[in-house]
Order: structure tokens, then sequence, then C-alpha cells
């Protein structure tokens, strides 16, 4: 795949947009493509401004969380080596150009990923794979935040549920009731039906935390802007999650369903292996769905601002801005579109492995 | 396909575990401080709240047995009214005839003992005046015979014709 030719012409902003829609991806592949690119395109123009550099920094994660102009926030660096532990600040690195003399090992920040590095300052593959990285990245440190929000909204929500009880609710407890509410009887009671009331604490913690998340990846200042709930891992996670809790709820029908379906005994080398397929498939598809779909709405915000800076010219701000916030607006219904699709399929999926048949 | 996964669990497991961490260690901070209180808190509300409906109910239909309880009981005291005026009515009617079934009994009874006592006293009366009547009859024969009787020949001549008529008997 190559790209220059997209890139090259900066006039047009349709191609921009179908580029960064074709090129975005996080996965090494992509990465490496994207290196070789970077470097033909620090040939051309040295000076020049590179969209989808810039996207792709700002849609990934990193050790940095980078807050105003120069201004970033150094994080904690931990790593997992052979043959120690390791936990340094991030700004020892001044963002990649330096390498750091560890204890066991130099690492250097290869595109943003933490590399062992050897005399010669070059990319030591060998003792790479000895290192794990268990940084508190700003993904990490973003989902914390999130994490700690909710915390603290329900733990203050369910005391006002203590102190007024059998009262109606009020304040920040009648905004958060609905809403659990809609979780409770469009999504859980629906979808699982009878029994609902075990799963009702995971969707609740699927839901707003995927909601918390997604909201606080719009918001562009500093304890927002991540992309967490538009990372692939966060997303794997969250699914893999999901499919534990499904299997591990399934009852006896949905293994005979899986194993022993109603199909001619000559068909099940066809249909197990399908049906096993399906077990993987569904949490994947939940996986892929949140993911793009975040990262998506990400990436159209972050290619219209950029016209800006591709026309060059402060007058196309107005028309960014415009498309910009009607892009936030949606972005606003996608995050709860999101959290409410991926705790809507997670019960129906709850929901068939828990199903009485007969 | 070896680079493609190449360095992924290098670079990607950390992320992997703090986010399996951060989700599960809110699942269960949630779910033990929030989660459960909550939906404590609004199942029992709701099962309140669906309890004082099906009170309002009740007393909703408490009250209108009571309604037309009280409705037959005013119809039964109208009724009751009724019959007993009915009653009293017929009570002074049958009094009314009584007493004056009772007077005209007794004033005839009263008309018959005075025309009685009537009756008496003219008899009285009457024997009385016979009495007089006799007394001064008697009176005036005395007188008459005693002034006839004054002449002695006329005395004699009586008594010669009172023994004649004896002789002749």
């Amino acid at each position: 795949m190559n790209f220059s030719h997209i890139l090259n012409s900066k006039k047009t902003a349709l191609s921009l947009i179908l580029g960064v829609f074709l090129t975005f991806c996080a996965c090494n592949t992509f990465a490496i493509q994207h290196e070789e690119h970077v470097k033909e395109e620090k040939n051309a123009e040295e000076e020049a401004f590179n969209p989808t550099t810039a996207i792709l920094e700002h849609i990934g994660d990193s050790h940095y969380w980078h807050v105003l102009g120069e201004t970033s926030i150094p994080l904690p660096v931990i790593l997992f080596t052979d043959k120690g532990t390791e936990f340094f600040s991030s700004a020892v690195f001044h963002h990649g150009t330096e390498a750091h003399q560890g204890q066991f090992y130099t690492y250097k920040l290869v595109e943003d990923k933490i590399k062992a590095v050897d005399a010669n300052g070059e990319v030591d593959k060998e003792a790479s794979s000895h290192v794990y990285d268990f940084s508190i990245t700003k993904n990490v440190l973003a989902m914390w935040i999130a994490g700690t929000l909710i915390l603290i909204i329900f733990m203050s929500v369910a005391s006002s549920y203590k102190k007024r009880e059998g009262k109606a609710p009020k304040g920040l407890q009648s905004l958060v009731e609905p809403i659990i509410m809609f979780v409770r009887d469009e999504i859980a009671r629906p979808n699982i039906g009878r029994g609902y009331q075990r799963y009702m604490p995971i969707l609740l913690t699927i839901f707003f935390f995927i909601w918390m998340n997604n909201l606080l990846g719009l918001v562009p200042l500093f304890p927002g802007g991540a992309n967490v709930t538009g990372n692939i891992m966060f997303t794997f996670v969250m699914s893999a999650i999901v499919m534990l809790v499904v299997n591990f709820s399934a009852n006896k029908y949905y293994w005979k369903h899986i194993f022993l379906p109603d199909v001619p005994v000559w068909l099940y080398p066809i249909m197990i292996p399908v049906e096993l397929i399906g077990v993987i498939s569904r949490p994947f598809a939940l996986m892929i769905r949140l993911y793009a779909n975040i990262s998506a709405g990400h990436i159209i915000v972050l290619s219209l601002i950029s016209l800006i800076f591709i026309f060059k010219s402060i007058a196309v701000a107005p028309v960014s801005i415009l498309f910009v916030l009607f892009m936030d607006v949606l972005e606003l219904l996608v995050a709860f579109l999101q959290a409410f699709i991926f705790t809507m399929l997670t019960a129906l999926f709850i929901g068939t492995a828990v199903e009485d048949h007969h | 396909m070896e680079q493609l996964f190449e360095g992924l669990l290098n670079d990607h497991l950390g992320f992997v575990v703090w986010a399996a961490v951060a989700f599960i260690l809110l699942l269960i901070l949630l779910g033990k401080f929030a989660w459960k209180p909550i939906m404590q808190a609004i199942t029992e509300r709701e099962r309140s709240i669906e309890d004082a409906l099906l009170k309002a109910e009740a007393a909703k239909e408490e009250m209108a047995r009571l309604t037309d309880e009280n409705e037959a009981l005013l119809k039964k005291a109208r009724i009751e009214r009724d019959l007993i005026l009915h009653e009293a009515r017929k009570v002074k009617e049958q009094m009314i005839h009584d007493a004056r079934d009772l007077a005209q009994k007794e004033g005839a009874r009263m008309l018959e003992i005075a025309r009685i006592e009537i009756n008496n006293q003219k008899a009285i009366a009457l024997a009385d005046v016979k009495n007089q009547v006799a007394a001064l009859s008697l009176e005036i024969a005395e007188k008459v015979l005693r002034k006839q009787f004054e002449d002695q020949a006329k005395q004699d001549e009586l008594i010669a014709d009172l023994l004649k008529e004896v002789k002749l008997k």
C-alpha cells in the first residue's frame, strides 16, 4: 500500500479523509509500512505537516500525555524484563529522541513503543522480546480516571439512596436513575429474561465504563482526549470478559446446541466448527464494532481539524470547526449508542446462553 | 505473519492486564458499593410504590363499599321511617276512631242513666205529689166531714143509713 500520492495531493479533502480511513490501524504491519512512508515523506518535504502521523499519534496510545502546545505530562514506565523490573519516568526519553540506559537494558521509544536497543542505538529484537511494557500509558491512566469518576459518581448516588430511602430521587441520583432503569428495562430484562438480576452489575459496569470512556475521549482537554474505547486492546479486554461471562453462565441447552445441534449427524463436521466459530466471532464482532466506531469518530474529527494545517490557512478554520462541531454532537450520540449496543449485545449473548428451552 | 505479531505481547500485554485489572476492580467495587444498594433501593421503592397503589385501590374499593353501604342504610332508614310514619298515622286514626266510639258509647250510656234518673225522679216526684194530694184530699175530706157532722141530726141520719145498709146485707 502506498499512500504518498494521497498525502502529496494536499488539495482534496475528500481523498484525505478517504486515505485516513484506509490507513487507520494501530497494527504493527501498518506501523511498519507507515514508518517507511514517514521516511519517504521526510525526505520529500522536511517541514510538511503529515496528517496521517498526526492523527495516528492522537488516536494511539502514548507514554506521554500531551496537554497543550509543547507541554506534555511524562507518565511512569514500568518494564518487566527477564532480568527484573524497571521503573522510571518517560521524561527520560525526551519524546523518543534519546535512549535511556536502564538497569538491565538500554531503551528507546520507537513509534512510542519501548524497545531495547544495542550500543549503536539500533533496535535489538532479541532483547526487546524479553521486555514487557507494563507502563501506565495515557490510555491506562485515562481508563483509570474514567473508572475513578464512575466510582465517585455511583458511590455518592448509592449513599444518597441510603440517605433518602424510600423517597423520590434527587440531584445526581435523578440523573443516573433513568439510565440505570434504561439498562435494566431496555437491555437486561428483554434480552436475558428470568434471572436478569444476576447480570445487572456486569451490564451496568460495562455500560457506564464504556460510556464514560467514550465521553472523556470526546473532551479535547487534559483529563479527556484519550482514545481508550477506540483502542483495540481495550475492546479486546472488554469482549474477552463478555465471552467468559457468557460461556461460564451457559446452561446445557447452549452447549447442546453447539455440540449436538438438531441436524443430521453427517452435518456435524460442518456444524460444530461453525458453532464454535460463533462462540468466538460474537465477542470478536463486539470488539471490532466498538473499536472501529470510536476510532472512526476520532479520525474524522482530527481530519477536519487537520484541514486547517493542510491548507495552511486560518480561513478554513470556521468550516472545520463547524464540521467538527457537527461531528462532536454526532459522536456524543455515538458514544451513548456504542455503549448501549455493546451492553445490549452482551445481554443478548447472555440471554441465549441462559435461555431455558422446553 | 510473524512480523505481524512481533512484539505484540511485549507492547500490549501490559495494557491488557491494566485494562482487565481496572475493569474487574471496578466491577467488584461498584458491584459491592454501588449497584447492590442502588438496585436494592430501586426494587424496594418500586415494590413500595406498587404496594401503595394496590392499597390505594383497595381503599378506593373500601370507600365505594362503604358509600354503598351508607346509601343502603339510608334507604333502609328512609323506608323504615316511612313505615313508622304510616303506622303512626294508622294508630292515630285508630285512636281517634276508638276515642270517638268510646265517647259515643259513653254518651249513650250517660244519656241512659240520666233518663233513668229522670224517670226515677219523676216517679218520686209523682209519688210525692200523689201523697200530698192524698193528704190534702184527706184533710179536705176531714174538714168537709167535720163540717157536715157538726149537726147531730145529720150524724144520726147517717148512722141510721149505715145501720140500715148493714141490716140489709
